[in-house]
């Protein structure tokens, strides 16, 4: 029993309460945004990993409700990587947000919004309880539609109308999905479905309840052929907010398609590797040529989301422990990475005043140190050795050459290289070429952007620079999916 | 019983379907709300449809109960719905406002950007 496993869920509802009090001052919701998300890194950094290391699970039952009958948190390796990820995105792209919107007109509504968004991550990260995951998810969108539309400007709410209507069908199938799993099984404990779906009379409910989540979650993470949402509103949305959203909540979508087909649907999942290879395979190309033809920087970016999230995919297609491995150091990568050339991309916008690549330029002439961060990080998600991208698509292309899947192999390198052309397009554009006649700054760098942004791109280095402890914590992770008997025991206290 | 709500679920989500598939917004959200009440109905469903199965002890015999965890389960969902359907009639609204036009084709700011 860990009875503090509540915090990073009940920490940021309670500051976002506090917030909608203190709308009036701009400082006192800052503060309280900062020492919230602050504490909840601090709470997975000190008390969730030690549990963590020593005990393998943590499992809290709200109430003291006993586990098939009360509602249950719980989190193994997996959750505990992405329950810190998502803390470090919080704060860091915070104290960029506070720099970016400073006495913006949007600025009381911000914090409240974006404490709820993390509320609703945090809690689909640590849920042991599949309703539960829903509600987190509805918890999340419904904020995600209010930052989205943060500044009312026409791009931002056609896009906000798509986003919502295709995340609200989605979260319908889901529904649908839960529902058939309870029909069939009479729980919604995540263990205690995963010991009940074992049987061969629920099989046939269990594969019409698979497809419903991989499309449901395929909707949300972006996956081909359901990513044609992610274009057309993520980049209408303010810079630090699209960051968040790049950067982490397609990541939620995967983390509960691997979630819900390691745990609870072990049969179906090895019966769709097949569709799920191919999908990560489409989805990674369809990403890549979407963003060789784009203009406009944060669309393009917006593209690269959508053919990471494929390289995260293959990690589930393939199955292997050492894929699964892969995946979640791709988790740990693409998050990070993602996030800092968001927000890298940003500063170029701030110093431009544009983000319509033909219109930048002369970058690496006036902002030197702002060049070196950007190219750091584009070799990093580009794949570039020895940094931290290179680790993750090694570990991935050399699961699936165990798993003998060349085709796929072939389709990663094609992605990788276009990427990097891509990226690097993006570097001759904005950075290298002459800064044309009129440049109009959309405001100053301020250190609260600087320090957040480099402060994210060293953590991409770190990554490169732990990739041993860190993919070690990985394979163990994958483990622990794979092998789902201690969650079990530890979530139904046998 | 279950073999009407069946039909009823089955038409909802047709009918959602479809009129999700159209380009005006107004409809799109009627599809929305179809959407989700197809959805709560088919959960509702889950948890047996029984004349007199008060699930309470004393008041109805045990294998005669009916299921209250799925009725509890729509009861959030339609909470949620709600929400969700208010803010989407707000966003329509001001969408009408900023663009003029109820057609979805004619939204496309970030495609040509």
């Amino acid at each position: 029993m860990t009875g503090h496993l509540v915090v990073p869920i009940v920490a940021p509802l309670a500051a976002a309460i506090l917030c909608l009090a203190l709308h009036r001052s701009l400082r006192a919701q800052r503060l309280v945004s900062l020492v919230a998300l602050t504490g909840v890194l601090a709470y997975a950094v000190g008390w969730l990993w030690p549990t963590l290391r020593a005990r393998g699970v943590a499992v809290m039952c709200l109430g003291n409700w006993p586990a098939p009958y009360g509602i249950v948190l719980a989190a193994d390796l997996f959750s505990g990587i992405m329950l810190s990820l998502s803390a470090v995105v919080g704060v860091v792209v915070l104290i960029y947000a506070m720099a970016w919107l400073s006495s913006c007109r949007e600025e009381p509504f911000f914090y409240p919004l974006y404490l709820v968004l993390f509320m609703g991550i945090h809690g689909a990260f640590l849920t042991g309880d599949i309703f539960n995951l829903y509600v987190f998810f509805e918890v999340m969108l419904v904020a995600s539609f209010g930052l989205m539309v943060l500044g009312g400007e026409r791009a931002q709410i056609e896009g906000a109308i798509k986003y919502v209507v295709i995340s609200q069908v989605s979260s319908a199938l889901f529904l649908v999905g839960a529902g058939l799993l309870y029909g069939v099984a009479g729980t919604l404990n995540m263990a205690d479905l995963a010991e009940k779906l074992a049987g061969p009379q629920a099989a046939p409910y269990s594969a019409v309840a698979a497809r419903l989540f991989l499309v449901a979650f395929g909707v949300k993470s972006a996956v081909f052929p359901l990513f044609f949402w992610l274009p057309a509103s993520y980049p209408a949305a303010k810079t630090p907010i699209a960051a968040v959203f790049g950067g982490l909540l397609t990541k939620v979508g995967l983390y509960a398609l691997y979630r819900t087909y390691t745990l609870l649907l072990p049969a179906q999942w090895q019966a769709e590797r097949s569709v799920l290879l191919a999908a990560a395979a489409l989805t990674m190309a369809a990403g890549a040529l979407g963003a060789l033809a784009q203009r406009n920087l944060k669309r393009l970016l917006a593209f690269e989301v959508i053919s990471q999230v494929g390289f995260v995919l293959i990690g589930l297609g393939l199955g292997t422990q050492a894929a699964l491995a892969a995946g979640i150091y791709f988790f740990i990568h693409i998050v990070l990475a993602k996030t800092a050339i968001f927000l890298i991309a940003g500063l170029a916008e701030r110093e431009t005043g544009t983000v319509d690549l033909a219109a930048m330029g002369g970058l690496l002439r006036h902002r030197p140190g702002l060049a070196a961060l950007y190219l750091g990080v584009a070799l990093s998600v580009a794949g570039v050795p020895p940094l931290s991208g290179f680790v993750a698509k090694y570990g991935m292309i050399a699961a699936s050459l165990q798993a003998r899947q060349y085709a796929l192999v072939g389709v990663a390198l094609a992605v990788s290289l276009l990427t990097l052309y891509v990226l690097m397009r993006v570097w001759a554009e904005a950075f290298m070429k002459g800064a044309p006649a009129a440049v109009t700054p959309a405001g100053r760098l301020g250190l609260g952007l600087v320090v957040s942004a480099s402060g994210l791109a060293f953590l991409v280095g770190a990554a490169a620079i732990m990739a041993g402890p860190l993919y070690d914590i990985a394979q163990q992770a994958a483990r622990q999916l794979l092998d789902v008997g201690p969650y079990l025991a530890a979530v139904l206290a046998k | 019983m279950t073999v009407v709500m069946a039909i009823v679920v089955g038409g909802l989500f047709a009918a959602g379907s479809y009129l999700l598939l159209r380009r005006s917004i107004v409809r799109l959200i009627i599809g929305l709300a179809l959407l989700s009440h197809a959805t709560n109905l088919f959960v509702f469903t889950m948890g047996w449809l029984r004349q007199g199965g008060v699930p309470l002890i004393g008041l109805s015999p045990s294998d005669r109960m009916v299921d209250p965890v799925p009725q509890a389960l729509i009861l959030t969902a339609i909470v949620i719905g709600f929400a969700t359907q208010a803010f989407v009639l707000v966003l329509s609204y001001r969408a009408h406002e900023e663009t003029g036009t109820d057609d979805l084709d004619q939204m496309k700011a970030m495609d040509l950007s």
